[in-house]
Parts: C-alpha cells; sequence; structure tokens
C-alpha cells in the first residue's frame, strides 16, 4: 500500500502544481479535479473510504461542475490567457512562494519527527463518522448549517429580483 | 488478487459492453415494434448484426477535431462518459460471488462515479466551442447536478433499511420483501432521477435534437460520437441493473432458475421499460424540467427519507 500511496500523492502534488501554473482557466480546474480524485485515493489508502466517497461526490462531482459552470458562462477567449500571462510576472511569485517554504519545512520536520508511524491505522466505517458528527462535533454541524442557510437566504435575495412586465395588457392599463 | 477475481472483472466488462451493443439494435427494433415499423432487419438474421455494421461505419469515418476546439479536452471529454459508466458497474454484485469489488461503500461510490459523468458533457459542450454545444453542456450540467442530489437522497431510505452501503448486502437483506414495496416512493424518483442521469427522452434536453442540432455533441464524429454513443447505453443497462439491485431484489428469486437468470430478467424488463418511455413520452421544456426537479421530486425524496428513518427508529425500539 505504501507504493500506491506514494504514487497517488505525486499525481496530486503534480497536478496542483499544475492548477497553479496554467494560464487557461478550464485546463486549471481540470487538473484540480485531477488533485481532488487523487486525494480521494489517498484517503481511501489511509482508511478511510467514506471520506474518499464524499469528497468525489461532493467535491469534484459538484461543487468542481458549478465552477465550471461558471467559467463556461464567463466565455473566457484568447484575451483572457494573454491578461492572465501578464498578471503572473515573478514579482508575483515571490511572497507566496516564502509562504510555501515556511510551511514545506514545518511539513519536513514532522515527517523526520514522526517516521515509522503506520500510513493505516484502522478503518473508519461510515457510521462512526456519524456517530461522532452528532455527539462530539455537534457544535461544528450546527454552524455549518447555520452557515449554510445563511448563504442559501443570501442567494435568494441576491437572485430575486421584482419582475417586471413589460407588456400593454399585464401592466399599467390602457394604451 | 486472484485469478477468479480477474475472471470476474474480464467477465463483467465484456458482458456489459456486448449487452450495450445489443442495445443499439434492439431499441430500434422495438421502437419500430411500437410504431408499427420493421426497423433494420437486413444484416443477419433478424438485423441482429446491424451493430456490427454501425461500428465498422463509425471506426471508418472521419475522425475530425475542429480547428477552433481546445483540442485536448474536446480530445479527453468522451472518455469521461464511458469510463465513470464502467467503473461503476465494479460495485454491482450480478450474483452470489459475481461482483468486480465488493466496497463496503458501494452505493456511494455509484452515486461519485455518476457525477463524474457530467464532465464529458460539460467539458466536450465547452470545448468544441459552437453555440449549441455550449447551450447544450450548460443545460447538461444544471439538470445532472439537480438530478444527482435526490438521486441520492431518494436511495438513503433503502440504505437505513439495509442498514449497509454494500450492494451485496442490500440484496441480501430483501431476502424477505423487496423494497419496491416499503420503498415505493423512492423507487419512483430514483427511477426518473435515472432517467435524467441517463440523459434518455424525456429528459434528453441536453441534446435536443428539434431546437440544439445534437446539443453537447454536434461537433463529434466517428468513435468520440461512439464514445457519447456507448456511454448513452451503458448508462442505461446501469441504471436497470440498479434499480433492480436497489429495489427489485437484485439475483433472489424462485429457484428454478440460476440466480444470474433472475437478475438479467429483472434488468431486461428495465431497460424495456427505458425503451418504451422513449417511444411515448415528449420531451418537456426545460424550465418545466428544473421547476419539477426541485419544488415536487426533492421534497418528496426529503419526506420519503425522514419517514424512513422514523419508521424503522420506532420499529427497532
Amino acid at each position: 500500500m505504501d507504493i500506491m500511496f506514494f504514487i497517488t500523492s505525486g499525481v496530486a502534488v503534480f497536478a496542483t502544481l499544475m492548477v497553479i501554473t496554467r494560464l487557461n482557466a478550464v485546463h486549471a480546474l481540470l487538473y484540480l479535479i485531477v488533485s481532488l480524485l487523487s486525494v480521494a485515493v489517498v484517503f481511501f489508502i489511509m482508511g478511510a473510504p467514506f471520506a474518499a466517497a464524499l469528497e468525489v461526490i461532493i467535491y469534484a462531482g459538484a461543487i468542481m461542475v458549478l465552477f465550471i459552470f461558471v467559467i463556461m458562462m464567463l466565455n473566457l477567449g484568447r484575451e483572457a490567457v494573454k491578461s492572465e500571462r501578464e498578471m503572473l510576472t515573478l514579482r508575483v511569485w515571490l511572497a507566496p512562494s516564502a509562504l510555501v517554504v515556511i510551511l514545506l519545512g514545518q511539513f519536513i520536520y514532522i515527517l523526520y519527527e514522526r517516521s515509522g508511524s503506520p500510513l493505516t491505522a484502522s478503518v473508519v466505517e461510515a457510521k462512526e463518522v456519524g456517530v461522532s458528527l452528532f455527539s462530539t462535533y455537534l457544535l461544528g454541524v450546527e454552524l455549518s448549517g447555520l452557515l449554510l442557510i445563511a448563504g442559501i437566504i443570501g442567494a435568494y435575495h441576491l437572485g430575486h429580483t421584482a419582475r417586471k412586465a413589460y407588456h400593454r395588457f399585464l401592466e399599467g392599463g390602457s394604451e | 488478487m486472484t485469478v477468479m477475481g480477474l475472471v470476474v472483472i474480464a467477465g463483467v466488462l465484456a458482458a456489459v459492453i456486448s449487452c450495450a451493443a445489443f442495445l443499439v439494435w434492439f431499441e430500434r427494433r422495438l421502437l419500430a415494434f411500437f410504431q408499427e415499423r420493421y426497423g433494420p432487419n437486413r444484416v443477419g438474421p433478424f438485423g441482429v448484426f446491424q451493430v456490427v455494421a454501425d461500428i465498422i461505419k463509425l471506426f471508418f469515418k472521419e475522425d475530425w477535431v475542429p480547428p477552433f476546439s481546445d483540442r485536448a479536452v474536446f480530445v479527453i471529454a468522451p472518455v469521461f462518459v464511458v469510463a465513470s459508466v464502467l467503473m461503476s458497474f465494479a460495485v454491482i454484485s450480478f450474483a452470489p460471488g459475481i461482483c468486480a469489488a465488493d466496497l463496503d461503500v458501494g452505493l456511494l461510490f455509484f452515486l461519485a462515479m455518476s457525477s463524474l459523468g457530467v464532465y464529458s458533457i460539460v467539458l466536450g459542450g465547452w470545448a468544441s466551442n459552437n453555440k449549441y454545444s455550449l447551450l447544450g453542456a450548460l443545460r447538461g450540467a444544471a439538470q445532472m447536478i439537480t438530478y444527482e442530489v435526490f438521486m441520492g437522497i431518494s436511495l438513503m431510505g433503502v440504505v437505513i433499511m439495509a442498514d449497509s452501503f454494500n450492494l451485496k448486502k442490500i440484496v441480501e437483506a430483501q431476502e424477505h420483501l423487496w423494497f419496491c414495496v416499503p420503498q415505493f416512493l423512492g423507487f419512483a424518483i430514483f427511477f426518473i432521477a435515472g432517467v435524467a442521469e441517463a440523459r434518455r427522452i424525456p429528459f434528453d434536453l441536453p441534446e435536443a435534437e428539434s431546437e440544439l442540432v445534437a446539443g453537447y455533441h454536434s461537433e463529434f464524429s466517428s468513435m468520440k460520437f461512439g464514445m457519447f454513443f456507448l456511454g448513452e447505453y451503458l448508462g442505461v443497462t446501469l441504471i436497470s441493473s440498479l434499480i433492480v439491485v436497489f429495489f427489485f431484489g437484485g439475483w433472489l428469486g424462485p429457484a428454478f432458475l440460476p440466480p444470474i437468470a433472475w437478475f438479467l430478467i429483472k434488468t431486461f424488463f428495465f431497460i424495456i421499460v427505458f425503451i418504451l418511455m422513449r417511444g411515448s413520452l415528449p420531451r418537456p421544456r426545460y424550465d418545466q424540467l428544473m421547476g419539477y426537479g426541485w419544488k415536487v421530486l426533492l421534497p418528496l425524496a426529503l419526506l420519503n427519507l425522514f419517514v424512513t428513518g422514523a419508521v424503522v427508529l420506532v420499529w427497532q425500539n
């Protein structure tokens, strides 16, 4: 299983790098989908099949489709690629790269400290996830529920425009 | 992995693909029968080899990639639909012991794969760089996301009753009573969502040929079109066999026929229902389709889930 883990995480890292460097938005999103799928496989290998399935259903299967949907509507063409190329100068990369180097240092340190721990601790069943969600992490579930309700109401408010009928029989009266 | 496992995988793959190929002829013959015509009856006995002729024709057509398209995305788009449907067949248990991957999250795996199938429509439509394709892709994305939501919810009643996501355990839980009786609402909603998911008439709005030429696959030719075509028939087979697994007791049946025969008989019954619907129902308008989904089917699916949960809870105490 270790070899599987290294292959998938390699794919994930490569795909994520491609997401950052692609100029065409749809190509970047496609690489992001690959990255999400490989993270799902990593979950599966580490003994969390439920999390893996949800990752694919929700992130790769629903949220990314909506992203692509919006980008399709924007109809970005060659000009978008050109402006993207002008925006991504070397100077822009400096600060994020510095932050990433710090994270990488920490990551290597943690790996070094905890080397030798097994990859798969135990397989987590769907039932256990549900039980811990509705006992230990109940507050988190409630808070995210509130956030989602707020989001729905906000979207409804933004999408709901007073309909104005421009029709000689339906509005105003006589001509 | 054992040799037996490989044999099962190869067998399932071969059976499913040949079933989809057979359906191409079967559907045309059956539609012709409903409409008092003959249908394809020239190639071989009763025209069964029509599909071979079709495949040869598809392979020898010009494989054209439009110069205005996004080439890489255009080429990989048709692969998604076939690959995702074929992956879903891995978790179906056709009979005791005949199952490619007996996953504990089998049902969720199917939902995941069906949600990935949207990409072939969306990307195919976008990469074609064609107005009609783009409109078809937009419709397809909205339709499939909508119908996926309550496709998942309608199955949760089955999961509650079987107490498992594993397809084999779901079938075994129907030993005494098929789930189509206590879960009739779930069955009806899953069936409608399945038709929408397979993009069949009456829910084939993404490729409505009367308004959008051929929708998202207008620009595709040769085997790239063939992949979309194959994907549609594989989708019909998949949804029919899943209806059988979830609601009609899978391979269970009286002992005078082997289990696999019962599975095939039930699956073919639902495939014929799919074809009959194509021959008899008109296509709704797009806003009607979306309104019907969100305003009627989603509340019904939620109601079904709540009632099932409550009844099972009371029953167990």
